[in-house]
């Protein structure tokens, strides 16, 4: 077998480029295990982050050969044989140092989310049917690896538009609240006007990237969209509403309020 | 390497400064990627941008959409369906033209409907969006607009009255049905059979319906819009119906946007005495 040859972004916020590196292959390997074979020869100061190398911590996303990918779950023979591999940092985000970005954006992101409010306890406590337990459960497979967030062009193409998109991963999550049966927040309003979700145009680049295979685009985002429709554009809906004399549930008010 | 300044470097309301933007890593360029990401915007274009010359074609030329008693046929190409006006040539229906003043191709006001449908339909926003529009052309590639709202803004905010399009499909799918169903007639050839014509239109209907019951706006009115599926079993049941349909809309919508050509080509090709319309029973 030929020699794997790995480009490897090296740099920080001040600038950088690509090193090459030469290494024998070995088997069964993974993109972080050869990473971890230069930083234990050719450069023990390589900067990359990972914890579990079981695809189940969400650390160790970057970009190989241009795509979003978590570098323990990447076998190095499913990349086309004998060509470069070239690894970059997730291109949406800040880089510290190397592989290594600042993901704070989605955690910021995460803080703005509107809280579960549940209705006071009943006697007997809450009870939920398997069918509405089951309907989330895709959403919790999250490992907030980031990497749909690296990808979506809204901010990773217009940095302008972070201060206003929560992004796919948060969508996940407000889809999830409002999927929920005991949740009395109305988030719709939210979503619409602070957290950018018209400006998702469901081009399902995040549902690409998932390595939870999670069907953010059609299970989140869409549902989202027909929400935020029934509340806002639909004028039979706000007939309905009217004639039966309903109001929409209290809009919730971002737990933090993003900068206007 | 650095690519662009964030004016909201923190927000506030916490006591850790949260970085959002600054320099980025990686070099500047559109896309790091080597594969060939270009091919499906380029297929998408080609597939869409032929239908949608074909179609205009079809709807203008106003003639041959009709296989009549004089061929022992009932056939009518679904661009023409319901038949509209005077100039419309179907057998019983042109006695009851309802747009007398209406002379040139009755196509023109039936199409905008299914055009509305499908350029509101989320699946295909995503391949215009992708393949026509660039923004962006592949995950990963750079989109190539220097500022984008997505649909927040006018006129692209109008993509939220997709559900209303979806019912005048409904409304399209039981025309399109009653067709199929008279299809099945074959005037002085036996009264009543089975021919290519009629298998052709029986498959254009079904695969319609397959394409507006997996339809996103379908799903969420069926039940996907309730809290709790608990609470309302019976919208669960459809939505339970609906779901996986709906992972196939995509399939559903090629396949149907080139079976309802394919039917057109077909009527056309029969009325237009260029092939016969075999009968199999
Ligand atoms: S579907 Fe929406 S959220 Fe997902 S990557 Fe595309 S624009 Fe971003
Ligand atoms: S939704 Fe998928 S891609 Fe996005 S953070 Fe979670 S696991 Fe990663
Ligand atoms: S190291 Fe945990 S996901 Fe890769
Ligand atoms: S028809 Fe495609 S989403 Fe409604």
């Amino acid at each position: 077998m030929s020699d794997v040859k790995m480009r490897i972004w090296r740099g920080d916020k001040d600038g950088g480029e690509f090193e090459n590196y030469s290494l024998k292959p070995q088997e069964g390997e993974v993109v972080l295990d050869v990473i971890h074979r230069i930083q234990a020869t050719e450069a023990p100061d390589l900067a990359c982050r990972w914890n579990c190398k079981a695809g189940k911590c969400g650390s160790c996303s970057a970009e190989i050969n241009g795509k979003p990918r978590l570098l323990c779950m990447t076998r190095m023979d499913q990349l086309p044989e004998g060509e470069e591999v070239t690894v970059t940092p997730m291109r949406a985000f800040p880089i510290i140092r190397d592989l290594v970005s600042d993901v704070s954006y989605n955690f910021e992101k995460a803080r703005q989310v509107p809280a579960f409010l549940p209705p006071p306890r009943p006697e007997g406590g809450y009870r939920m049917s398997q069918a509405d337990v089951e309907r989330g459960q895709e959403f919790r497979q999250c490992i907030e690896c980031f990497m749909c967030q690296d990808v979506c062009h809204v901010i990773r193409d217009h940095e302008e538009n972070k201060t206003n998109y929560a992004g796919p991963r948060l969508f996940i999550r407000y889809a999830e609240l409002e999927m929920h049966p005991l949740d009395t927040n109305d988030r719709r309003d939210l979503v619409r006007d602070k957290m950018g979700l018209g400006m998702c145009n469901i081009t399902k680049c995040c549902t690409e990237v998932c390595p939870e295979h999670i069907k953010i685009t059609d299970n989140a985002i869409i549902p989202l969209k027909e929400r935020v429709v029934d509340a806002d554009f639909d004028p039979v809906a706000w007939l309905g509403r009217k004639i039966l004399r309903r109001t929409k549930r209290t809009p919730a008010e971002a737990s933090v309020q993003p900068e206007a | 390497m650095t690519t662009t300044e964030n004016s909201a470097t923190r927000v506030d309301n916490s006591s850790t400064p949260v970085i959002l933007g600054g320099a980025r890593g990686g070099p500047d360029v559109t896309t790091m990627r080597t594969d060939r990401w270009w091919l499906a915007p380029v297929i998408t274009v080609a597939i869409l941008g032929s239908f949608v010359i074909y179609a205009t074609w079809a709807a203008f030329v106003n003639k041959d959409y009709y296989v009549g008693a004089n061929m022992h046929r009932d056939l009518i190409s679904p661009f023409y369906s319901p038949c509209l006006t005077q100039s419309c040539v179907a057998t019983g229906a042109a006695n009851k033209a309802v747009f007398s003043w209406w002379t040139i191709s009755p196509a023109l006001l039936i199409l905008i409907f299914p055009l509305g449908f499908r350029m509101t339909c989320y699946y295909y926003r995503r391949s215009y969006y992708r393949s026509f529009w660039w923004a962006p052309p592949a995950c990963s590639v750079a989109d190539s607009h220097k500022s984008y709202s997505g649909e927040s803004r006018f006129p692209l905010i109008m993509q939220n009255v997709h559900r209303y399009f979806w019912y005048f499909g409904l409304v399209f799918n039981v025309l399109l049905t009653y067709d199929a169903v008279m299809a099945f007639r074959t005037p002085g050839d036996g009264g009543i059979g089975v021919t290519i014509g009629t298998m052709v239109l029986c498959l254009n209907a079904t695969l319609l319906w397959g394409y507006s019951l997996s339809c996103h706006a379908c799903r969420h009115l069926c039940g996907g819009q309730v809290r709790s599926f608990s609470k309302h079993p019976i919208r669960y049941k459809f939505w339970k119906f609906v779901t996986p349909l709906n992972a196939k809309h995509m399939q559903f919508a090629w396949v149907s946007l080139f079976v309802v050509a394919l039917t057109d080509v077909y009527v056309r090709l029969v009325a237009s005495g260029t092939i016969t319309d075999f009968k199999l029973f």
